[in-house]
């Protein structure tokens, strides 16, 4: 039994990631050390820093959410073959729509935040699916488009917050204060864990039992991995893809409501948050399993946590941790990075087998 | 002041040129690798990295050439890691550039930080720019001199750059091959062409360009490093590229569009016109003339098959 896990590709895959995130800790230690005064209480403040109070821990699972939320958008669009990436500008613009109903609407607690959610949600559907229709009917690059829609929903949200709900005390870019039925409870009492944590793991197993569980699922799964025999065997291909960017952009959307809700009384959001970018490293952590989008984003966010901390009482900038996320990256798509094993290991087996097979 | 006399004013076309030069630099990186049938998306941490680079070592080489020099040479480099990793490590291109994005864009902070102790701009160090340049004649004639003359010397070489690179694709051997590879690479592999390197060459070029651009930015435009300072040039580049149809002389024309779109945004943040629409309208531009331009390539495919 042991020895099937051993030799299984998951078993590979595991080795590699962990072996791919040590080696980008490994390199952060020798610039930690380069760099620092003090490099031994900067990198106990960068590793263990987040384990020492119950709030630094809470601060992790608030930075997390959001990654999981991109991360799921990713994890299905990586698998569609279309490289749409507008989760960034959707992760926006939707937490801009819900912004605009707290503060508008005027509705009894818990329908208020659900209105909003759902508002964001088709927000982010809709301009999810823009980048992808652009492929579909027009043939054109799906990439350079999705690059361009991400600065269009950025203007856009911040003209709609500034037309419509701009709170005129404030010189920046801010808005009213939100209507407090709207905002997400705590759920964990002394930290700010909010309801968002709830819709994450919704979330989570609704795309798992879409992707593995769902007949659709199965023909985007295929879609991804063999467009011409996946049509060949009358799936139809476009229908499979929008289904799946479209749940996407609701999972983006959702997430865009949930962290604007859960951690904000107002809209001041500045700027691109980058969490669209972040779900990219978090699916290739994942292996674009929406059951391991958690753990990526942990780790992730636990690793930021941990850079914050360190750069408060250190000399050394959290910055370090953006090196960290190029490396990993960089090691895990290199299909050839360990490959050189791998065969080894494959030829090892194919031998015992027929070695076990001439024996009979 | 009303718009008209604003936006005609040779000051203002002048702001166009200076903000069309990063952009040119950009699309011409995009251009380059597109022909060879790759995509960097690093184009953009590369010109932010160039940027940083070519202030530092200005400031340590006490030139302002060397320092380009040292910039466009780690550029280069970057490029070379990258077509590295995706053609013999057979990593996602994509990815790849994700990846370097990602990791420059925090990186540059890194660095400026541990060099300076400042995270925001490079105002501590004691950088050089690059001169800029009177053309002698030209600088006389009343109007066209005001526009033409007088800009940062990087500017004339983007535009020589523009015409070397129409020649290098389109004249010359290598070139022609580039496309061939950029075309169909096994076709090209069958005759006698390493298309391996082919595209390793074609990613340095696009180094050289990405990393002009970044330099413009820094030691050219203004005289200091700031955080995130590229803010999208370069894909915007690329997708000026691609509105170019690939194309040298269609690149530089929509870098023109959209550096007329950046000037106009700032001016016209000046007028109480909402900046955030002016703002977007070169992006949604793009996003327009990806789609026309699409339009047309599948218009011209399908005539190409009616006839016999």
């Amino acid at each position: 039994m042991l020895k099937k896990i051993w030799s299984s590709r998951m078993c590979f895959n595991f080795i590699r990631t962990l072996l791919a995130v040590g080696i980008a800790l490994g390199l952060t230690l020798v610039i930690i050390v380069a760099v620092s005064e003090t490099p031994g209480e900067a990198i106990g403040y960068f590793i263990f820093g987040p384990l020492k109070k119950m709030s630094r821990l809470a601060n992790v699972v608030e930075a997390a959410l959001p990654l999981v939320f991109t991360g799921l958008a990713i994890s299905l669009i990586a698998r569609t073959n279309i490289i749409n990436l507008a989760s960034e500008g959707a992760f926006y613009f939707s937490g801009a729509l819900a912004a605009l109903a707290a503060v508008q609407l005027d509705l009894p607690p818990v329908i208020l935040p659900a209105v909003c959610i759902l508002i964001a949600a088709l927000g982010g559907i809709v301009t999810m699916l823009v980048p992808v229709v652009i492929r579909l009917r027009y043939d054109a690059s799906e990439i350079v488009a999705s690059l361009m829609f991400n600065y269009v929903l950025f203007y856009l949200g911040s003209f709609l917050i500034r037309t419509f709900v701009k709170d005129p005390a404030s010189g920046t870019l801010q808005s009213l204060p939100f209507n407090e039925n709207a905002v997400l409870p705590r759920i964990i009492p002394g930290t700010r864990i909010h309801a968002g944590l709830i819709l994450a793991v919704l979330c989570v197993a609704a795309l798992w039992l879409y992707l593995y569980k769902s007949r659709w699922g199965y023909k985007m799964r295929m879609v991804g991995s063999n467009h011409k025999f996946a049509v060949y065997s009358g799936i139809s291909a476009g229908t499979a893809i929008l289904i799946g960017q479209g749940l996407a952009g609701a999972v983006c959307g959702i997430g865009g409501a949930s962290e604007m809700l859960g951690m904000y009384s107002a809209f001041m959001w500045k700027d691109l948050p980058g969490f669209g970018w972040d779900g990219i490293i978090v699916a290739t952590l994942a292996r674009n399993n929406p059951a391991l989008v958690p753990l990526g984003a942990f780790f992730l966010a636990y690793m930021r946590v941990g850079a914050d901390i360190m750069t408060r009482m250190t000399d050394v900038p959290n910055e370090i941790v953006s090196i960290i996320q190029g490396v990993v990256i960089i090691l895990l798509v290199a299909e050839n990075f360990l490959a050189g094993w791998e065969k080894k290991r494959t030829f090892a087996q194919a031998t015992a087998n027929i070695k076990l097979e001439g024996g009979k | 002041m009303d718009i008209a006399s604003l936006i005609f004013s040779p000051t203002f076309l002048a702001t166009i040129i200076r903000m069309t030069t990063p952009l040119l630099y950009a699309s011409l990186a995009g251009i380059v690798v597109a022909q060879v049938g790759m995509m960097n998306l690093a184009i953009e941490s590369t010109m932010l990295t160039a940027a940083l680079m070519g202030v530092l070592f200005s400031a340590w080489t006490h030139s302002a050439w060397l320092g380009l020099l040292i910039a466009v040479a780690i550029g280069v480099l970057m490029s070379f890691v990258i077509a590295y990793a995706a053609l013999v490590l057979k990593a996602d291109m994509f990815m790849n550039g994700v990846a370097f994005n990602l990791m420059m864009a925090g990186g540059t902070t890194f660095i400026l930080y541990v060099v300076t102790g400042s995270k925001g701009m490079s105002s501590g160090v004691m950088s050089l720019t690059l001169p800029t340049v009177d053309i002698p004649l030209l600088r006389d004639i009343p109007v066209l001199g005001e526009v033409l003359s007088g800009h940062n010397v990087l500017t004339y070489i983007a535009v020589l750059m523009a015409v070397l690179m129409h020649v290098f694709l389109f004249k010359t051997k290598l070139g022609l091959r580039l496309r061939m590879v950029g075309q169909n690479d096994s076709a090209a592999e069958s005759v006698g062409i390493n298309s391996v390197r082919i595209k390793i060459l074609a990613m340095c070029i696009a180094g050289v360009m990405a990393a002009l651009g970044g330099c413009f930015m820094s030691m050219g435009y203004v005289s200091w490093f700031q955080t995130n300072m590229t803010a999208g040039r370069g894909f915007i580049g690329m997708a000026s590229a691609a509105l170019g149809g690939n194309h040298p002389l269609g690149g530089a024309l929509a870098s023109l569009l959209f550096g007329t779109a950046d000037a106009v945004a700032n001016t016209a943040s000046t007028l109480n016109i909402p900046s955030e629409l002016v703002r977007m309208l070169p992006y949604l531009v793009t996003m327009i003339g990806l789609v026309a331009a699409a339009k047309s390539a599948g218009k011209m495919k399908r005539k190409k098959v009616d006839k016999p």
